[in-house]
């Protein structure tokens, strides 16, 4: 079983500042982290792997900076790490994204399964997991809680809903994004961490991968930001004490729910 | 590519549960006839499924001119290969500039998969849309970071305008029972309903008519509701408000609630009309999911909490006493 892991390096949410006249996030001295639903991604990959064999490979897509996020997942287990970084890559907004992490999975080749988080913190789109699988033209199971069964060259897998779940069958290769219900990601062991640190990380330019000129960065991205503006800071709440805060509370709930 | 010019049109991607049209849609589609009216356009709806092919009218009905139905047992359930193709081919066919879907787990997955195919722009989960006359491109504002940042995205060189809308962000269409319009329905290939994925079975599991996502109420617990069966009191408030219940990451690690009620980071992002935060710290990773809600009431014993710093109202106590009084109240009352 061959599983490629995408992951995204992301700004820590703790550490979020955002430039009060640019309007933009503050990415300089921000710490980062993987996206959290991408740990969940690569603890499954590690789990199928210990279970059935093979190996895991994390990939991504980000500046050079990226690679620690890779190094990371090295430290949990992977077994290799490739970094697709080039300034072509500059400003792809999801349509590129995938279209660039496709032409990497192409050129890796062989794989059963592809890993990813539900959603990134940042872009918050959902969009990343199923281009991918649009791509490559492959079955795609999101919001995935369990993966029940592998045989035969298909997966059975819970898809989350609004209202509960389904149970899919999926012919592999296949694309599945998991939420965090799926299982508790490990910390890194000390062994994990010294491999880390010697592991190679394979870097990848777009030229290296085939990806058209024309469909990634900017120049592929078929939407572009228009403007940025910051939300108003809620305004100062109210609090209410004594023996009447029940009854003030009530009577402000039945205000707001005329 | 045709051209930009030759786009014209509005066109909605239905949602609904077994036949019954979710409220999502009707949002969509009073967006959409705001936005064909501003365009000078029609609006046209898509309705996918089996056995939905009497709910056209309720769509004309709720703001659209025209209705194309595909009517068959073999997409009884959202599968994105299929529901791929059949929309693609009616888009390439139809040419409309905008398409909106609902920005639910399906939607999100299919409109991906969609935009690929079509190499279209795609902006997930807006909540306001609106048309710059001067290109009569589509903007579309959806929060980052929980609503901390506004981006507005414009798709000027692509068309389809794809576009999935946060529920409860718009407002529904009006109903006009004398409205007509025309529907259209469609017979097609077997080749278009192939599918790699097959559905097993689907389970039904939220305990509540009434899903977290849709609710006007949200009853939340954290950590302060010290154990699962505390959970029963917030259910109680919830029911009387005509609520959901909601839970924080902390409640949902010590298993007290099913990780489909988290909000959060990690969970769900909501925006109900009046969220009720109790026994939550109010971590920012449980803010981002719910600090674009209307109103917040935080109900927590600790003043320093940080909820309280996104709280329209408050109450400093013990949310043991708080919470079954508030039910009271309101069982009497209602």
């Amino acid at each position: 079983m061959n599983i490629i892991v995408c992951i995204k390096q992301v700004p820590d949410t703790a550490d979020i500042k955002i430039d009060p006249v640019a309007k933009r996030l503050l990415r300089e001295g921000i710490k980062s982290m993987i996206n959290p639903f991408d740990m969940y991604a690569i603890e499954e990959g590690l789990r199928l792997k210990e279970k059935l064999g093979g190996k895991v490979t994390a990939l991504t897509m980000g500046p050079p900076q990226a690679e620690s996020a890779l190094r990371e997942a090295v430290s949990l287990g992977c077994d290799e790490a490739i970094l697709i970084s080039d300034g072509a890559f500059t400003g792809s907004d999801t349509l590129a994204t995938s279209y660039a992490l496709s032409c990497a999975i192409k050129k890796i080749k062989d794989y059963d399964m592809i890993f990813c988080g539900k959603q990134s913190l940042d872009g918050d789109t959902a969009h990343v997991g199923p281009g991918i699988a649009g791509h490559l033209n492959i079955p795609q199971i999101v919001n995935v809680r369990k993966i029940q069964d592998i045989k035969e060259g298909r997966v059975t897998a819970h898809r989350m809903t609004e209202y509960g779940y389904d149970v899919l069958e999926a012919e592999l290769p296949c694309l599945l994004t998991v939420v965090k219900d799926i299982n508790v990601p490990r910390l890194p062991s000390l062994k994990g961490k010294m491999k880390a640190k010697s592991t190679a990380i394979t870097v990848w330019k777009a030229a290296d991968i085939q990806a058209e000129e024309n469909r990634i960065g900017a120049k592929g991205s078929a939407t572009e930001v228009w403007k940025v503006t910051t939300s108003p800071a809620r305004p100062q709440g109210k609090i209410f004490e004594g023996e009447g805060a029940v009854d003030q509370l009530v009577l402000t709930l039945k205000g707001l729910m005329k | 590519m045709s051209e930009i010019s030759e786009y014209k049109g509005v066109w909605v991607l239905c949602e609904h549960r077994r036949g019954i049209i979710q409220p999502v849609t009707y949002e969509l589609l009073g967006k959409a006839r705001e936005l064909a009216d501003k365009l000078g356009c029609e609006v046209s709806c898509l309705l996918l499924g089996v056995k939905v092919k009497d709910k056209a009218q309720e769509l004309i009905h709720r703001q659209a001119d025209k209705v194309y139905v595909v009517d068959d047992p073999r997409i009884e359930h959202v599968l994105e290969e299929p529901y791929t193709r059949i929309v693609s081919d009616l888009i390439r066919k139809h040419r409309p500039e905008i398409l909106l879907l609902p920005a639910t787990s399906l939607g999100r997955s299919l409109s991906s998969r969609l935009a690929v195919e079509l190499k279209a722009g795609l902006t997930a989960d807006c909540i306001g849309l609106d048309i710059n006359l001067e290109d009569r491109c589509l903007l579309q504002t959806k929060p980052v970071f929980g609503g901390t940042i506004m981006t507005t995205i414009v798709s000027r060189t692509h068309r389809p305008q794809m576009a999935t809308v946060r529920p409860k962000a718009m407002k529904e269409g009006v109903c006009d029972p004398q409205r007509k319009g025309v529907v259209e329905v469609l017979e097609l290939q077997e080749s278009f309903f192939s599918s790699r994925v097959k559905v097993l079975d689907v389970v039904d599991e939220v305990a509540s008519t009434i899903y977290i996502m849709d609710a006007n109420v949200i009853v939340s617990g954290g950590r302060g509701m010290v154990k699962a069966e505390n959970f029963k009191m917030l259910e109680d408030l919830a029911k009387v408000l005509n609520g959901a219940v909601g839970a924080s990451r902390a409640a949902v690690d010590e298993q007290w609630i099913p990780y489909s009620h988290q909000v959060g980071q990690t969970g769900k992002t909501v925006c109900p009309k009046i969220y009720i935060a109790c026994g939550i710290s109010g971590q920012i990773q449980h803010l981002v999911g719910m600090q674009s809600s209307d109103t917040i009431i935080a109900i927590n014993k600790d003043p320093s909490a940080p909820i309280f710093k996104v709280a329209n109202y408050g109450i400093v106590g013990d949310v043991f006493d708080i919470v079954p009084r508030l039910t009271k109240r309101f069982q009497e009352d209602l």
